[in-house]
């Protein structure tokens, strides 16, 4: 499938070509499907060879195969480059902009109604608390990779120093969740700016690979310094966050005795679920409000080209400082809910894995873009809910999904870049423009 | 060099490892005046913008500016972004760097970063949205928008600056260097790659510069039409040491200079231009 459908070289124009093209790569999926997925071979009980016939699946294979290439040729046509002929009727390339347009109101319409529509289904809540947990981080990774272009690999680090910020704090002193969230965010904005200084000379994958060492560090230094973070064991039994110092419990005073109503467990899933929307929110606000500040635009600019910043009077290094820094915070406070709401916390949660998949939201999304890393980690953190009945072929399902949108969309779900001050119209700019930024 | 200098360059010598880029250069540049830097190619005078720009560190001599108010600043001192920030010293490049990603706009309101960072109280007044910061963004659009209406550029504003052919990308980087208020200029080949109408344009954008504004300039070029119709002084440059300097006639018919430009020795140089007269 990945491989048929890649013929870049010449567009397919028109109706006739289009076929085409979906007829030959059905063809070639059913050469390589009628042996792969065509015979079933097993042995059998006596060590002989039985095999059997699935045309069944292969007539499927191909048919989807065939029907994605035709969806695929017409998507192709539709976001590809002017002067191409579009197959796509106009009524329904006006009626997908204004879909596009109204997407993100009416997504976080639907975000805020999430607990009031599925109250009932807490498998639904957990998952929704995740995906708004990955999208608030990578959100804050969007400020270091997206706006000022620093390949950070290690960001899984902050989120641990915010984690074991709050569970160290709360455990240790009894401190509550509300004071600890800013300091979670203080802490590991320190460490984004430690980080920031040894790697402000490196650029590109020398970058990357030293955030990705720093993230390792981090978490074996949590493993083996026993004494203070419980090493492998983590840290258990952290407070549940309250409603503002009213414990969300069955007890007399808890919030559910005082309003007068009947305790249930799903109230404190709510009230997570509205903290870290509210804390996304947050995230999300100040970003788009940094970008039309002057430090934003030199972040943006220190992607397109250091050199010429610095002949404009911009210190390249505060300026790089305060990107690591604002995006560990943010990760920071992402850490902090996290261990509030798991209520143990061990360096397992804080693998290389975790970086990558937040570094994979970030480009999925589109670099710089607030709604497409909303929509990336939607589709990657609720894909991977999804596919959970596919077993060990999730990754594999996955893994094709991500090929086939980075072929289709090399820049990203939403790959243009909007200005941030206009004089007259706020257009669009092309990502051909944009600079990917080597740190 | 008597007068009101703006930029004195005093024994300046450059080194790379064993190789002597550029030795004992010593020249001036006056107020408010044009004052170009020629020679032919790799006689070092992008070296010489490097040093003064802070791209470079000077393996010896000194580099002084000193602004209106009559404050000396030592440039070789100074590195990297503060000479932009606390000399005033602005620049383009031979190859434009423009950020090609944001628009035109966007691009002259990075150049204000200093100034709008001060207003913005580092970032947390603007954050809050205070009235000052408004105003300072609102003053900082209208400077660039003038910008854009001197280098022709106003109904662009909003596309992205790597759309531009290349002759508006030399404009607006002009335009750009301009927005931070420099006291000095220093432009490298702007005229490269220009046909003829925009070479004299460009003339005509340098002398409103000059003129209107007071900025001082020092340029580097190639185009001696440009040259020869807005500099007020010149200085020549071949293999790292400055071989002439003097007002654009004086220069014209230096045959050192003639000969550097040729290649060939001074004697013969002499014989081609009264052959030629």
């Amino acid at each position: 499938m990945i491989v048929s459908s890649t013929n870049t070289a010449k567009p397919a124009t028109g109706i006739p070509a289009l076929l085409k093209t979906a007829f030959v790569n059905a063809l070639i999926a059913l050469v390589l499907f009628s042996l792969m997925v065509g015979i079933r071979t097993e042995a059998g009980s006596d060590g002989q060879l039985t095999y059997w016939t699935r045309f069944g699946e292969v007539a499927s294979l191909v048919a989807a195969v065939f029907g994605g290439s035709i969806v695929i040729g017409l998507l192709r046509q539709w976001i590809g480059p002017n002067g191409t002929d579009k197959l796509v009727p106009p009524a329904v390339r006006s009626g997908m902009s204004f879909l596009g347009r109204y997407l993100a109101p009416v997504l976080l319409i639907f975000t805020v109604l999430v607990p009031v529509i599925f109250y009932d289904q807490r498998y639904i809540l957990d998952l929704a608390i995740l995906v708004l947990t990955y999208v608030m981080l990578g959100w804050g990774l969007n400020v270091v990779v997206g706006l000022a272009g620093l390949l950070d690999l290690g960001y899984v680090a902050f989120y641990a120093v915010g984690a074991y910020s709050y569970a160290l704090l709360a455990t240790n002193f009894g401190w509550s969740f509300w004071v600890c969230l800013p300091l979670a965010g203080i802490l590991a904005a320190f460490w984004g700016v430690l980080l920031g200084f040894p790697v402000l000379r490196l650029r590109g994958d020398y970058l990357a690979i030293v955030t990705l060492a720093f993230g390792e560090i981090i978490r074996l230094v949590i493993i083996n310094w026993q004494s203070l973070t419980g090493g492998p064991n983590g840290v258990s039994s952290i407070p549940r966050p309250s409603f503002f110092g009213i414990p969300l419990d069955n007890s007399d005073n808890g919030l559910a005795a005082r309003l007068g109503i009947e305790y249930s467990p799903t109230h404190r899933i709510v009230f997570l679920f509205y903290l870290i929307l509210a804390l996304a929110l947050l995230t999300n606000w100040v970003t788009i409000r940094l970008r039309r500040l002057p430090i934003g635009r030199a972040w943006e600019a220190l992607r397109e080209d250091e050199v010429a910043c610095r002949a404009l009077g911009i210190n390249t290094t505060t300026t790089k400082l305060t990107a690591f820094a604002t995006g560990a915070m943010f990760g920071g406070f992402a850490g902090a809910f996290f261990a509030t709401r798991q209520g143990f916390i061990s360096p397992e949660s804080f693998t290389f894995q975790e970086s990558a998949l937040v570094l994979a939201i970030v480009v999925l999304g589109g670099m710089g873009s607030q709604l497409g890393v909303a929509l990336a980690a939607l589709a990657m953190i609720g894909g991977f809910e999804l596919f959970r009945g596919l077993e060990t072929y999730r990754m594999l399902v996955f893994g094709m999904a991500m090929v086939l949108i980075m072929i289709w969309r090399p820049r990203g779900l939403i790959g243009h870049r909007a200005p941030t001050v206009y004089l007259t119209k706020a257009q669009a700019i092309s990502s051909d423009l944009v600079k990917e930024g080597h740190g | 060099m008597s007068g009101d200098e703006i930029l004195g360059v005093d024994r300046l010598t450059m080194r790379f490892g064993g190789i002597v880029a550029v030795q004992d250069l010593s020249f001036a540049a006056e107020r408010k005046k044009i004052t170009a830097l020629i020679g032919p190619n790799g006689a070092g005078k992008t070296t010489v913008f490097n040093c003064i720009t802070g791209f470079y560190k000077p393996s010896g001599g000194a580099i002084r500016l000193t602004h209106d108010d009559g404050k000396v600043i030592a440039l070789e001192r100074l590195n990297d972004f503060r000479i932009a920030k606390q000399a005033k010293v602005a620049r383009t490049f031979q190859n434009i760097r423009l950020f090609p990603g944001m628009t035109a706009l966007e691009n002259l309101m990075v150049a204000q970063h200093n100034a709008l960072m001060r207003a913005s109280g580092f970032t947390f007044l603007g954050l809050i949205g205070a009235p000052v910061y408004r105003d300072a963004e609102k003053h900082a659009i209208d400077l660039a928008t003038d910008w854009l209406k001197r280098v022709n550029l106003l109904d662009r504003a909003d596309d992205a600056a790597g759309n531009f052919s290349y002759g508006d990308q030399r404009r607006l980087e002009i335009a750009r260097a301009m927005c931070t208020e420099p006291a000095l200029l220093c432009l490298d080949e702007p005229a490269a790659g220009l046909n003829a109408r925009e070479s004299a344009a460009l003339s005509e954008l340098l002398l409103s510069i000059r003129n209107e504004l007071g900025t001082s300039i020092l340029l580097i070029e190639h185009d001696m039409s440009v040259v020869m119709e807005i500099s007020d002084h010149i200085v020549v440059m071949d293999h790292g040491v400055k071989i002439a300097e003097g007002s654009p006639r004086e220069i014209r018919d230096d045959p050192k200079v003639i000969a550097a430009y040729l290649g060939t020795d001074e004697e013969e140089a002499v014989a081609v231009m009264e052959s030629g007269s």
